[in-house]
């Protein structure tokens, strides 16, 4: 059995929205628990309620009802603050579409999480979003503007934006979702460093190729878990990328 | 979390977007700008005007025979001559709060040396009328107690009938000259004091012993008027309320008698002549507190659309670890640096403005500093007010929802 720390414990997590007269339940009783250092794919069709537990995993919503740990701390009781200064600390979020402020240069996106933390000197968020930024291999790109980078780059610089507060986990949904194939096994080689380093992730996708390279993967279907396999020979996604065709130049 | 940080968030924020910024302070700029130069020139005038009435004489209170004229009542000739010179000596010697007080009896006529002659008005006072009145004398000396006891037939002449009798630049002094028909020794020249506010020319007057007018020129025994001084202009009332006992005792009138006399104060004149230029005051700093108003109006829009525009962007704020009352106050700091950095450059507009209005068409100005401090004020409450629904809107999003938003 896994003897490392539980990072995240979800009970019996439902959570309804009501739609006019209506209740969708996008959750109907959701349990799982993840250690630290997994790195764990969920996938589902459309509607199947990936987005909503990503959402609840990472603090932005509150489920209905069941109980959610993340590293230790009871979630469903927390106030909105409470839970903003949660994923301050404990979350690293990438998204589909990057997010990252317009007209601003890496360095200062990266920083961005560290600005809400009263405790973090200038100083000091300086140089933890250089570091990050070099760990997402950006370390030649700081003071790039977000519309002077490509779609990889960007999101590189999302995720460098997902480390730089030490997260206890990083959800990143649909993180590939608008990359080609080429740049999407980049992410997916930085990823697996990151996993391989020890961080927690957890990566909502809809294509299944991707699941080979994660160490355990979540299958969701109307709402209720119908698969959970862990990994045994999880590919390299550093290999994969080498045996893609060459770009033409 | 930390304000140098939010500060900076709403800093950068707003020089991502600096024409737009730069047009919405515009609003508050012309705001501000006119307000102050509005209450400058306002106040300049006024001033000027309370500074030529305050030349005018000091804390001047004026007694005339006579009821309140206002109700267009045709007066009797008892009425007209309810002023004595009993009066005169009650109020010299029964009130508290006068200083000086001189009767006053005029007539008009020619003034003549020569063949220069000139129409002037002869003035019949005692010695504290000329400070009162604050006329100095300049070559010369004033004439004596003993002159007006004895009805002298000595006088003092303002300067511009010095210039019409005198035109060669004779010394006047010792000079006779004739009022009418009666001859008067000039015994001293007043310095010139120049037009009043009303454009009346103060050194158009021949000032003579009161009892020399009265018995050789008027042949009368009453007063035509009592003009003296409160002590200070804080008690001008309480010695207007005082003259007005002592009149009304003398003149026997039972508490249901209209009184006999009238008193006009130069407070009371100085405020109905300022009054119409704070109303003009008023009336032009309301019109640019709406163009300040509108400013703010202005920030408000600015804001809702700026909100709007950069949903997705709140959300990832959020995301990340905002809480509502950062993203309010991160908001709240833009409205209010708009507003401010517009008020300062709207403060800088009005004042040089004001000044340039000064150079160029030599109108007065007076900068009150209180303007500037109120219509900083007023631009940082504006920043507030109306950037609060904004902000507020903004706090409130749902991140989930705003991290969808297109
Ligand atoms: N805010 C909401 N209000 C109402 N219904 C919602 C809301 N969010 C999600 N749902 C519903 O919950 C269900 C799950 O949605 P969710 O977004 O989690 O799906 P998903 O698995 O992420 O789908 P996709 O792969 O298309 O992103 C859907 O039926 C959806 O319509
Ligand atoms: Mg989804």
């Amino acid at each position: 059995m896994n003897t490392e720390k539980e990072i995240i414990r979800l009970e019996n997590i439902r959570r309804d929205f009501h739609v006019g007269d209506e209740t969708v339940h996008a959750l109907r009783g959701v349990s799982f628990t993840i250690h630290e250092g997994e790195f764990v794919t969920i996938m589902g069709t459309s509607g199947s309620g990936k987005s909503t537990l990503l959402n609840t995993l990472g603090c932005l919503d509150s489920p209905t009802s069941g109980e959610y740990y993340l590293d230790g701390i009871p979630v469903r009781s927390m106030d909105k603050n409470q839970r903003a200064t949660l994923r301050n600390r404990k979350i690293g979020f990438v998204f589909q579409n990057y997010n990252l402020l317009p007209k601003t240069t890496a360095v200062e996106n990266v920083e961005l999480p560290l600005m809400y933390n009263p405790s973090c000197s200038a100083a000091e968020r300086r140089r933890r979003a250089i570091e990050a930024l070099q760990a997402v291999g950006l370390g030649d790109r700081l003071q790039h503007r977000s519309n002077q980078m490509s779609g990889g780059q960007m999101q590189r610089v999302a995720i460098a934006r997902a480390l730089v507060n030490n997260p206890a986990v990083i959800l990143a949904d649909e993180a590939t979702g608008n990359l080609d194939t080429r740049t999407s096994f980049e992410v997916l080689v930085l990823f697996q460093e990151l996993h391989a380093a020890g961080r927690t992730i957890i990566f909502v996708t809809h294509n299944p190729e991707i699941a080979q390279y994660s160490s355990r993967n979540i299958t969701l279907r109307d709402g209720h878990i119908t698969g959970d396999t862990f990994n045994e020979h999880m590919l390299s996604a550093a290999e994969a990328l080498a045996r893609l065709p060459k770009p033409e130049d | 979390m930390n304000f140098a940080n939010l500060f900076k968030i709403a800093v950068k924020a707003l020089s991502n977007n600096k024409l737009r910024g730069f047009l919405t302070m515009l609003g508050i700029i012309i705001g501000v700008a006119s307000v102050i130069t509005m209450l400058a020139i306002g106040q300049g005038s006024k001033r000027s005007i309370q500074a030529e009435i305050s030349e005018m004489g000091s804390n001047m209170i004026m007694i005339h025979p006579g009821g309140d004229r206002r109700g267009g009542v045709q007066l009797s000739a008892d009425d007209m001559e309810s002023l004595k010179l009993q009066d005169l000596e009650d109020i010299q010697t029964q009130t508290r709060f006068v200083t000086y007080v001189s009767p006053s009896v005029n007539s008009a006529g020619q003034a003549v040396y020569g063949a220069n002659n000139t129409p002037t008005t002869i003035y019949g006072v005692n010695l504290d009328y000329l400070e009162i009145r604050r006329y100095r004398v300049g070559d010369g000396d004033s004439f004596s107690e003993q002159d007006i006891k004895t009805a002298a037939k000595v006088c003092l002449v303002g300067k511009t009938v010095v210039d019409e009798l005198f035109p060669d630049g004779e010394n006047p002094v010792g000079k006779i000259i004739r009022f009418g028909t009666i001859p008067f020794r000039i015994v001293g020249v007043l310095e010139s004091k120049g037009y009043n506010s009303m454009g009346m020319d103060q050194d158009d007057l021949i000032i003579a012993p009161y009892t020399t007018v009265q018995k050789r020129i008027l042949a009368i025994t009453h007063l035509q008027e009592i003009i003296c001084s409160a002590l200070t202009e804080a008690y001008t009332d309480q010695a207007i309320d005082e003259i007005s006992a002592i009149l009304r005792e003398n003149h026997r009138l039972k508490p249901s008698d209209e009184d006999d006399f009238s008193i006009r104060s130069q407070q009371e004149m100085a405020s109905m002549l300022t009054s119409t230029t704070d109303m003009m005051t008023v009336l032009l700093a309301a019109v640019a507190g709406i163009s300040l108003l509108v400013g703010g109006i202005g920030i408000m829009n600015i804001m809702y659309v700026s909100v709007t525009e950069r949903t997705r962007e709140i959300g990832l704020r959020m995301s990340i670890g905002a809480k509502g009352f950062d993203i309010l106050a991160q908001f709240l700091i833009e409205s209010i640096l708009i507003s401010v950095t517009g008020g300062l450059i709207g403060v800088l507009v009005g004042v040089g403005a004001a000044i340039a209005v000064n150079l160029i068409a030599a109108f007065p100005i007076y900068i009150q500093p209180w303007s500037v401090f109120l219509s900083f004020a007023v631009c940082t409450l504006t920043g507030v007010f109306f950037g609060w629904y904004p902000a507020q809107k903004a706090a409130m999003l749902d991140p989930i929802e705003a991290l969808r938003y297109e």
